[in-house]
């Protein structure tokens, strides 16, 4: 055994997709420990908020603040609304006012705000340009002014009875706040997804789910192959025929279509992840079986196991002490692939709308539905879906390659 | 002869019982569901009537109208008749459009799509594993994990990245569809040209997922192959190195061919999902709108054509391969 493990460990496709797999697991436990709390929880209104680090204003104008002077402050404060696109705009609002732009290169700061400043003219309507259009250059100069000077902004409370007015304090462009000091820092690596749910939080959630479904299904596909291939193997003749008839018939009828099928037929109400790994787990166990009918077959005569026989061992005495021992590995193999296969066919049945009941439990599948329901992948909201198909990817790929550095180990011809 | 037909005999029966058996599973799992269908159709009809009676009428016509009082048995018999003739019945969700012509729309675009870009992928990662395996080392060491990765990647996830990558931020292909939303389907060029260009994202995202999984099985079957001995007594007699290959590959495709076959179901399905990432006007979409408006007639109709679509290029591929596989011709011979 100890021997085994430290082959397999040797293989260098082994020991990369058991690291994946590893970080992906440890993503898995460790994040919810950090981050407590119901990873389907609400946490912002109205969808798809960008991923990054969220400041509580309210908080952050009550905190201590320091004067820091910082001569780049001004410039960045200015990019920050004039985009490089916006530029280009300016520029074709010269052309189309008529404004003479020699000489006018589009990073010179300095002078396109002079030239607009003195050119700008709402009322101007120049021709060719639609409303849209003029109604952008009216927002974009608004936002210039707001930044080129600067105003003190003035920190006001309402009082509940007059509606009055009360100056607390004025902000000045060089105040800072240390963003320890401020009470509510909400970190949000993934943003949220459309419901407002914290996407990283929820995905370590459905990974959790996912491999949950995996194992289950695949361990039942295992086992029934396992015991239909050994059963069918081993004793042969009208059992095998019996068998192998049943295998044959559900290889050709495709597994996705029972899927459906029986998801559908289940309700909406009663599929839980549980189920769903079960209704997968009945339905994708036949290559298995196929696979391990094969490699038993070409044991069924070799010299120990007709010793065995002769020796007056039992059916099942045989099949573990003198049979499993030599499949063993490639049933590791197969349960391997089977739950790659299993967690890629949850994600389809719930891209489909038949995966689990939603309200419970996130899981790839669901998190991928709903983001393409949300049509997420064409309003750019990358955080929703990719992060989903990229996970899905790798924990097949981690899968695929642990299970191909197994494969070099036990079939020494496939080595490098 | 006699032996091509026995063989051919054998497949057809199969095909044969497993057909039936897919009809009989079609049949049988929905009324497996808890619940009773007539009861709910009831419900709605009979909403506001307060004599138990008129419902108890109501329920027993329905019941009636659908068959359901019949036996079982006879039930089966009625539904496999009426799905031979292609007689699905009315769709609830596009009523009064028949089943039948909805699917009968929809499947050539399927097959249009899936048919080439599964031969095109198998042909790609056939070729792609047979060069990792004959020139191993660099090519090899690059080719194997890529192809893996891509195998990984979820079918709808490559069509999800495709679309994102190729018509969102290149802009260079349509988001959706199957063809322009402001044309009607007609001969003309522009039509033409709108539905090649439509048809480029879900061909390739196809291509790609059916490459991956082709190249590795090519490249483990021609190792082997390479490894055997038959290879090294062929070398031993001077033959041309570029004769053997020709044996090895020829070897090594057999058991593609039916790893093509057996992964066929699961390649469909990817692809019918990918369908739908691009909003494609395939049985996929049609898949999804069926469970979607809970178009019970639909969907099931849609899993049957899909079934026996899988069946049907199984079956294909079992004739295909008894003529080129020579075991198989000579074990025919010898009976």
């Amino acid at each position: 055994m100890k021997h085994i493990l430290s082959q397999v460990f040797h293989s260098g496709k082994f020991v990369v997709g058991f690291c994946i797999f590893m970080s992906i697991l440890l993503l898995m436990i460790f994040y919810p420990i950090f981050n407590p709390g119901n990873p389907l929880q609400i946490v912002s209104i109205g969808t798809f908020a960008e991923p990054g680090i969220y400041v509580s204003v309210y908080d952050a104008v009550d905190s201590d603040m320091n004067t820091l002077k910082l001569d780049e402050a001004p410039a960045k404060r200015l990019d920050s609304v004039l985009k490089s696109e916006d530029r280009v705009k300016m520029v074709m609002w010269f052309d189309a006012a008529g404004i003479p732009v020699d000489n006018l290169s589009i990073h010179d700061t300095e002078a396109l705000l002079t030239l607009w400043e003195e050119n700008y003219d709402a009322t101007i309507r120049p021709e060719g340009m639609t409303k849209a259009d003029r109604n952008y250059f009216q927002r974009l100069d608004g936002n210039l002014k707001k930044v080129i000077v600067t105003h003190d902004k003035v920190l006001a409370r309402q009082d509940p009875s007059s509606s009055e007015l009360s100056v607390i304090r004025t902000i000045e462009d060089t105040d800072y706040v240390n963003i320890k000091k401020v009470a509510n820092v909400k970190r949000l690596p993934l943003g949220t997804d459309n419901f407002g749910r914290d996407v990283l939080k929820e995905l370590a959630a459905a990974i959790k789910t996912s491999i949950f479904i995996g194992l289950v299904a695949g361990s039942i596909a295992t086992l029934i192959g396992l015991t239909f291939g050994l059963l069918s193997g081993f004793i042969g003749g009208l059992v095998d025929d019996f068998i192998m008839f049943i295998t044959n018939i559900f290889t050709v009828i495709p597994a996705f279509v029972l899927l459906i099928l029986i998801s559908y037929s289940i309700g909406q109400d009663q599929r839980g992840p549980t189920t769903v790994a079960v209704v997968i787990g009945l339905t994708v166990w036949t290559w298995t079986a196929r696979a391990v009918r094969s490699q038993v077959i070409s044991l069924r005569n070799r010299d120990h196991v007709n010793l065995s026989k002769l020796s007056g061992h039992n059916l099942f005495l045989i099949i573990f002490t003198d049979i499993l021992p030599y499949i063993a590995s490639y049933v590791i193999m197969a349960l391997i692939l089977q739950i790659s296969g299993a967690i890629l066919a949850e994600a389809q049945l719930s891209l489909l709308g038949l995966g689990p009941k939603t309200t419970e439990v996130p899981t790839l599948g669901l998190m991928m539905n709903w983001s393409m329901l949300y049509t997420a992948h064409l309003n750019g909201y990358w955080w929703a879906y990719f992060p989903v198909i990229l996970t899905i990817a790798l924990i097949s790929f981690s899968l695929n390659l642990m299970n191909t550095g197994l494969d070099q180990v036990f079939n020494p011809t496939l080595r490098d | 002869m006699s032996g091509y037909r026995k063989y051919f005999g054998k497949k057809i029966l199969w095909f044969t019982i497993t057909f039936v058996v897919a009809v009989l599973l079609n049949f049988i799992l929905p009324r497996l569901m808890p619940g009773d269908p007539v009861a709910v159709i009831t419900a709605k009809s009979a909403q506001g009537m307060s004599e138990a009676s008129a419902v108890k009428e109501v329920y027993e016509h329905y019941a009636e109208e659908f068959g359901v009082n019949d036996p079982m048995f006879k039930q089966f018999i009625t539904y496999f008749k009426n799905a031979l003739k292609g007689d699905f019945g009315l769709s609830f969700s596009q009523y009064p459009r028949k089943v039948s012509d909805i699917i009968s729309d929809a499947i050539w675009w399927t097959i249009a799509l899936q048919l080439p870009a599964i031969i095109v992928g198998w042909l790609i990662g056939n070729t792609l594993g047979a060069l990792a395996a004959y020139i191993r080392k660099g090519f090899d060491k690059a080719v194997m994990p890529v192809a893996l990765f891509l195998s990984s990647l979820p079918p709808f996830g490559m069509a999800v990245l495709l679309l994102v990558l190729f018509a969102i931020k290149l802009d260079i292909a349509p988001t959706s569809g199957g063809y322009g939303y402001d044309m009607i389907p007609n001969f003309s060029w522009t039509f033409i040209k709108s539905v090649i260009s439509h048809y480029q994202l879900p061909f390739w995202s196809i291509v790609i997922f059916a490459t991956g999984g082709q190249a590795i099985g090519m490249r483990s079957m021609s190792i082997y192959e390479l490894n055997a001995d038959y290879v090294k007594y062929s070398r031993f007699l001077g033959i041309k190195d570029r004769t053997i290959v020709g044996y090895v590959f020829r070897n090594a495709m057999l058991p593609q061919i039916t790893g093509l076959a057996l992964s066929l179901g699961t390649m469909i399905g990817g692809a019918l999902v990918a369908e739908i990432i691009f909003s494609y006007p395939g049985l996929g979409t049609t898949l999804l709108s069926g469970i979607t408006m809970s178009d019970y007639p639909l969907l099931s109709a849609t899993t049957l054509i899909i079934t026996f679509m899988v069946l049907i290029t199984t079956f294909a591929i079992d004739i295909i391969y008894g003529f080129i596989d020579p075991r198989v011709k000579a074990a025919q011979f010898d009976e």
